[in-house]
């Protein structure tokens, strides 16, 4: 038990890599174990992650030495309130798809030789988003970010016949975005002569008036605005979310985006500082700017869409808008916001893709027009699971969605961006438009034919995990006060405010 | 100004093939064009660092006993050479992803052109 105690940080790491590896081999073997090994690794994630977060919550930030060799040489891994916060919502929220998944896979991935590989894909992209999370090493980072996103353009070719034209697509963009990284981590480095985060934090303020760091500074938030889909850098997302299956849009779209939010706030808040990045540097306040208009983009968009999955596609444009409008907003209730709603719209759209997979394999679509009453009477608890993440999504008090904007509206009238407040208040109301249309068509348009359907709700491992995720919108709203103030209180006080 | 300019000499035909490469990536219409601009960009940043390890009568980092190992501003910086054989296994993993789904694509849709790829995928019954 101390060895796990003692090792924690690099554990989900070091299981999901070989595991990813061993699921083809034990295939060979039984191939569903490549299903039960995917799980029973997810659930150990899950449960080393929550060692985690009570670890970095009791005794600070925690540095784990790779192989023993001291950091500036050797890489380290470090479990800070926020790594240790973001890596509980990845990995709960990919157990939770992964139990989805298996019908899912089954039905939307017509050739039975990819399953076993899917799941050793899916795996192998957890273990990217987990590096990313928990590395304390610029260079690793960079590392972990190449391994998830290669899984992830693979895991969206699967799918319909135009997944691999999105893939592709993704791919050079991706690629675009992870080069802008690399090229500013090359400028940084070339300045400071360090890899490691906290030695860059203590050499920066003694070059941080060179161009150079400047130039870095603004490639590292170009590649990552890419890859967490910012207005105007968006333009992959669409297409990728559409065509890929709905399992692999349910990891994708609460987990993808997120980590590319994460390494921004990292860099921006922890590296670098807010005085130096709001103040000396601008670049907050041209990021809350391109958030604020990829709100009311993604939000207008979306009411355009008739497909549920590309109108989540398009809203989840205008939600990553959210967490770029709390980095933007560069204060301490901006980054309340923006880390609550990166755990928040991570449950909701992993939700609502599920749901959606729910409906394309029960009814074999998603298209919002052809769904009516009837939809609701064949499939109560998903119909219900639907509603309860969309009013979170607009933003109705009990749900947790109601919560991140709520603290990013305080945040903007406490810079005083009435704009910010304006921009909050009105994608909300559309948001509002958007989702209603579905409820309105699922719970009041009548059924094409009256003659009664039978009910025929989606199994028992595609409804549990929707049902919890709505179960968990209630919790997390009912319990955001002890959250803010129990772990991301505890984020803020450590970022450089 | 001069000075500067002679002094990084190395830097702008980096910059130079990073352009190329990035005008690959966005302008050009066939998808394998994109991914030879894709490959350019990525081999001129490996190369920026490369020129950023580079010293002024230095040698490379192997012990030479008529320096010896107290006088390390002779030799060069080891860590960017070393740095960039990951990035160049990285390089080497994207190419291979791209590669297999471009022979998807055309297996699917008989082309590689992006806007006869539009036209195409336009008239493909999917599941939408």
């Amino acid at each position: 038990m101390t060895w796990i105690w003692n090792n924690s940080p690099a554990l989900p790491v070091v299981l999901l890599l070989p595991t990813a590896i061993a699921i083809p081999l034990f295939a060979l073997i039984e191939r569903r174990l490549a299903r039960w090994l995917a799980l029973a690794v997810s659930l150990t994630t899950v449960g080393l992650s929550i060692l985690n977060l009570v670890k970095a919550l009791s005794l600070g930030p925690i540095h784990y030495h790779m192989g023993g060799w001291p950091p500036p040489i050797g890489i380290e891994y470090v479990l800070d309130p926020l790594s240790a916060f973001v890596l509980l919502v990845i990995n709960t929220i990919g157990f939770l798809v992964l139990v989805h998944a298996k019908k899912v896979v089954d039905r939307e991935i017509p050739e039975s030789g990819k399953h076993v590989p899917y799941y050793a894909v899916a795996v192998l992209m957890l273990c990217g988003f987990n590096g990313i999370v928990v590395t304390g090493d610029f260079f690793n980072l960079y590392v972990w970010l190449e391994i998830a996103s290669l899984s992830l353009y693979g895991l969206i070719a699967v799918g319909s016949r135009k997944a691999p034209v999105a893939a592709i697509r993704y791919l050079i963009l991706g690629t675009i975005g992870a080069c802008f990284y690399l090229l500013g981590l090359g400028f940084l480095f070339t300045m400071t002569g360090t890899l490691n985060m906290a030695d860059l934090k203590a050499i920066l303020p003694a070059v941080g008036h060179e161009p150079a760091v400047v130039i870095g500074l603004g490639l590292i938030v170009a590649g990552m605005g890419l890859k967490m889909a910012l207005f105007p850098l968006h333009g992959w997302l669409p297409d990728s979310y559409t065509y890929a299956p709905s399992s692999s849009s349910a990891l994708i779209a609460p987990i993808g985006t997120k980590v590319g939010a994460y390494v921004l706030i990292r860099v921006l808040f922890f590296i670098f500082g807010t005085a130096y990045v709001s103040r000396t540097i601008p670049v907050t306040t041209v990021i809350g700017w391109l958030a604020a208009a990829g709100i009311l983009y993604g939000s207008i968009m979306a009411m355009a869409q008739t497909e549920l999955k590309r109108m989540l596609a398009y809203s989840s444009i205008a939600q990553v808008g959210y967490i770029g409008l709390g980095i933007g907003l560069a204060n301490p209730l901006g980054l309340i916001g923006a880390v609550l709603h990166l755990m928040n719209h991570a449950a909701m759209k992993a939700l609502l893709f599920l749901v959606a997979g729910n409906f394309r394999t029960i009814l074999g679509h998603s298209n919002i027009a052809r769904l009516d009453g009837s939809t609701r009477r064949r499939m109560p608890w998903t119909t219900a699971a639907f509603a309860v993440g969309a009013l979170s999504m607009i933003g109705i008090p009990p749900l947790a969605g109601f919560f991140s904007k709520w603290y990013l509206a305080l945040g903007a009238v406490a810079k005083k961006q009435w704009i910010f407040l304006a921009v909050i208040l009105l994608s909300s109301l559309l948001n509002a438009v958007y989702f209603f249309r579905v409820i309105e068509r699922i719970y009041f348009a009548r059924a094409e034919s009256s003659a009664a359907e039978p009910r025929t709700e989606a199994s028992a491992s595609m409804l549990v995990p929707v049902l919890v995720l709505a179960a968990a919108l209630i919790g997390l709203g009912v319990l955001n006060a002890f959250i803010v103030k129990g772990v991301i209180g505890k984020i803020v006080t450590s970022a450089m405010f | 100004m001069t000075k500067f300019l002679l002094g990084h000499y190395g830097y702008w035909f980096v910059f130079l093939l990073m352009t190329l490469g990035f005008y690959g990536m966005v302008v050009k219409k066939n998808l394998v064009k994109k991914l030879i601009g894709m490959n350019i960009f990525q081999v001129a940043i490996i190369m920026f660092y490369l020129s950023s390890a580079g010293k002024w009568k230095a040698t490379i980092p192997i012990v030479d006993p008529a320096i010896g190992t107290a006088g390390t501003a002779r030799y060069i910086d080891p860590l960017q050479h070393c740095l960039m054989l990951t990035a160049i296994v990285v390089g080497v993993a994207t190419s291979g992803v791209a590669y297999a789904l471009l022979i998807t694509i055309y297996k699917r849709f008989g082309t590689l052109h992006e806007d006869e790829l539009i036209e195409r995928m336009k008239n493909d019954l999917d599941m939408e």
